[in-house]
């Protein structure tokens, strides 16, 4: 497939993948976040100095931040029009660009042990 | 009428949960930054304002996680006619109220941000 149609259902493909994979990521994160005894930077360093735990949390951030992407953007496509929508969808796109490279590098900062 | 408002309040509960992924990737650095900008981050969102958006958010969560689950039967083909709609719609806003209930009233992180102690 190509051109509009081809990347219109890859679109469409891609948020179900996302949506599917944030059902237990969410639900781990949610679990997981809603268990601890506190939210203090000690017990939240040492949650996500586990690399399993900061895969996970590297893993939901990625699915979350794709979904919201491919979420936003077709609400702008219907409620957003003329020369607005593509400025908008690239605005929103460069808030998640920038959104998804603070995860990875606040991820790998926690999982070598945060700031001792 | 009544399944349009629950489709729109999917749309509304999505870009609320966007939002929320914003605070969680903000949460992320300032624990990453260190204890000090950990300490003002969580100063701010233990605030009343900041507590009633993440209260609103665990709920956006549970509604969209099931409306959610709604459209994956939708989508392979089930559950189009219009009581069944009628009626999963009102199975999806049963179980997120009770799902977001349970959350806010008996884990720790859902008391504080409902201010029982």
């Amino acid at each position: 497939m190509s051109g509009r149609a081809g990347s219109a259902s890859r679109h469409w493909r891609n948020q179900r993948l996302t949506a599917i994979a944030l059902v237990p990521l969410g639900l781990w994160f949610l679990a997981s976040l809603l268990r601890q005894p506190a939210l203090d930077y000690a017990t939240v360093s040492g949650w996500f100095a586990k690399p399993l735990q900061a895969f996970l949390a590297a893993l939901f951030g990625a699915a979350l931040l794709w979904h919201s992407m491919q979420g936003v953007q077709v609400v702008i496509e219907d409620y957003v029009g003329g020369r607005l929508r593509g400025t908008t969808i690239r605005v929103v796109r460069l808030l998640h660009v920038v959104a998804a490279v603070a995860l990875a590098f606040a991820i790998l900062r926690l999982a070598q042990g945060g700031v001792s | 009428m009544y399944t349009m408002v629950l489709s729109i309040l999917h749309r509304a509960t999505g870009l609320f949960l966007s939002a929320c992924g914003f605070l969680y990737v903000a949460w992320l650095a300032a624990a990453a930054l260190g204890p000090d900008a950990y300490a003002r981050a969580v100063e701010c969102l233990s605030s009343l304002p900041a507590r009633l958006v993440l209260a609103v958010g665990l709920a956006a969560f549970w509604y969209h996680l099931f409306a959610g689950i709604r459209h994956f039967a939708w989508d392979a083909g089930y559950g189009f006619e219009k009581p069944t709609a009628r009626r999963s719609g009102a199975i999806v806003l049963i179980l997120a109220a009770g799902a977001f209930a349970a959350t806010l009233l008996l884990t720790p992180a859902g008391r504080f941000l409902a201010g029982v102690p």
